[in-house]
């Protein structure tokens, strides 16, 4: 069987730190595959890395059984999209929903653009009176719908998701979670996912990889997380500290 | 319990070209030396519930209320000058993010020296010593060397300590902290929560919590407000959340991932117009 997406020893090095440290992981077709760590583990490094928007230094990325040179393709953005963490961030501010959507679409050459447009937008739940505003007349969620739309409206098969619903209130992100998960099984998408937050990754994937300086420090299902087999410290006390807040006992009535 | 800040019927309004923004819509509560939690997502008048007590509301914005009382001052008609001797004094404020609310060009050191002297007259060297033993308090563990560092030179979390550190020196009886870790990493907003909760309890201060997060401010909490739309929808003790009774808190609670509790779809939150009413 070929992997959708493999990455064998991979390093990261931006002028002498050592981003990433031979990190191999391996993506079936279909499956999602999660990333967790605090900020500077390379979680989001291994992602950017793949989508070539770093340094690759060292190792390789095999791309539906195709290894990449140090240039990408158009062929591989095709393939591979990304969404970004900050819807706030990553919409032109001075392109419309339309204009936004049509890019992607102008760049590779689709036809029939008025169809795919409308159906993008009706795919994430936004019906087209959305099509023609700008992005700061949408909310968080709003905005994190159009990304998600513009990442899929060239129908990739691989999508990488960079703390997709971390700028978002619990109840939209919530919405977008189960947005993401109905694509993936409609389109039977594999995703790369990273996260600092456990619960959203167990949620959403199906086996994860927890990073810290860098380096991997374990591999596990979602089912091995749940049931709390874990065989690190570091992620012993990631998932404690998932728990929330835990008062130390105090002497003397506190 | 002693009430130290006594809030009725706030209300926080923000003339716009379009019409008046109805930030906070009445809003009544009590708080003694206890921690208290308001909890909301963006745009439910949480953040403009604290500036308001703190008095860093902007000019332009309309602030009402029958009571907003604070230890027997009454701060709808304090003078300016009154408001500034209180604020960084009798209450100060945590911000979100270190990065943005620390000075960039002024050293650690300096800040909280600065804001020491703004309050009380003390000699160049007794203040230097005091911000030491403060960020001490505050666990750095070399104090010397972050005393003379500029906040991006540190940490997030060191940052955010070094904030509560400039915030405690003046020995504050109200602590509003406005998602004072919602920018850090998990463990580090756990070290955090950790020295704040020791300085709270110690120093015998109240304090108001602010965040999004509903499971965080419950298991810090004494107390919990929740907050839509600019009004309170809910006041419960913090223990008794999982019995809370509105749907929207109930809601908020529900759909959040659980490590152990697979569900899928997630539910969502089914919003009601009378919610906001």
């Amino acid at each position: 069987m070929t992997h959708a997406l493999t990455t064998e020893n991979l390093e990261v090095v931006f002028n002498r730190f050592r981003a990433l440290r031979a990190v191999s992981i391996d993506v079936a077709p279909g499956e999602s595959f999660g990333l967790v760590g605090e900020s500077g583990s390379g979680k989001s490094t291994l992602l950017r890395a793949v989508a070539g928007l770093a340094p690759v230094s060292g190792g390789t990325i095999t791309v539906n059984g195709k290894t990449l040179g140090s240039k990408r393709t158009k062929a591989f953005y095709r393939e591979v999209q990304m969404v970004f963490q900050d819807p706030y961030g990553s919409l032109h501010p001075r392109q419309t929903v339309d204009r936004l959507l049509l890019e992607p679409l102008a760049v590779h050459g689709f036809g029939d653009i008025e169809k795919r447009i409308l159906r993008a937008l009706d795919e994430v739940g936004l019906g087209s009176s959305f099509r023609f505003r700008y992005s700061h007349q949408l909310s968080g969620g709003q905005r994190q719908r159009v990304a998600i739309a513009r990442a899929l409206i060239l129908e990739p098969s691989i999508v990488l998701l960079d703390e997709p619903t971390s700028a978002l209130d619990a109840s939209v992100q919530a919405e977008v979670l189960n947005l993401l998960e109905q694509i993936r099984r409609d389109r039977k998408l594999t995703f790369l996912m990273v996260s600092h937050d456990l619960a959203v990754i167990t949620h959403m994937c199906d086996r994860l990889m927890v990073m810290q300086n860098g380096a991997e420090v374990e591999r596990l299902t979602a089912a091995e997380l749940t049931k709390r087999k874990v065989s690190q410290d570091y992620t012993r006390n990631l998932l404690i500290a998932s728990q929330g807040f835990v008062r130390p006992e105090v002497p003397a009535g506190g | 319990m002693s009430t130290m800040l006594d809030v009725e019927d706030l209300r926080v309004q923000f003339p716009t070209r379009t019409g008046v923004v109805d930030a906070v819509r009445g809003v009544s509560f009590t708080l003694g030396r206890e921690r208290l939690g308001i909890v909301g997502e963006s745009g439910s008048g949480k953040s403009q519930t604290g500036r308001a007590i703190m008095g860093l509301t902007p000019p332009h914005a309309r602030i009402t209320a029958k009571t907003l009382n604070f230890d027997g001052i009454d701060l709808l008609t304090a003078s300016v000058k009154e408001r500034r001797a209180l604020r960084g004094n009798r209450i100060a404020m945590i911000l979100q993010d270190p990065k943005y609310s620390l000075n960039p060009v002024m050293s650690i050191g300096r800040q909280i020296v600065e804001t020491l002297r703004t309050h009380e007259k003390v000699s160049k060297a007794e203040a230097r010593r005091r911000a030491l033993d403060m960020l001490t308090a505050v666990q750095i563990r070399d104090p010397e060397r972050v005393y003379d560092l500029h906040p991006h030179e540190v940490s997030g979390g060191m940052g955010q300590r070094a904030m509560i550190a400039m915030m405690l020196i003046t020995g504050p009886e109200l602590l509003i902290a406005d998602e004072p870790t919602s920018a850090l990493d998990v463990t580090v907003q756990l070290d955090v929560l950790r020295i704040l909760d020791n300085l709270v309890r110690d120093r015998g201060m109240g304090l108001i919590f602010i965040s999004h997060d509903l499971r965080l401010v419950s298991s810090f909490c004494d107390r919990v407000i929740v907050m839509y739309a600019g009004r309170i929808v809910e006041e419960i003790a913090a223990r008794d959340l999982h019995m809370a009774k509105h749907p929207y808190t109930r809601g908020l609670l529900n759909c959040m991932p659980q490590i152990d509790n697979d569900r899928h779809p997630l539910p969502v939150l089914d919003r009601k117009p009378e919610w906001a009413a």
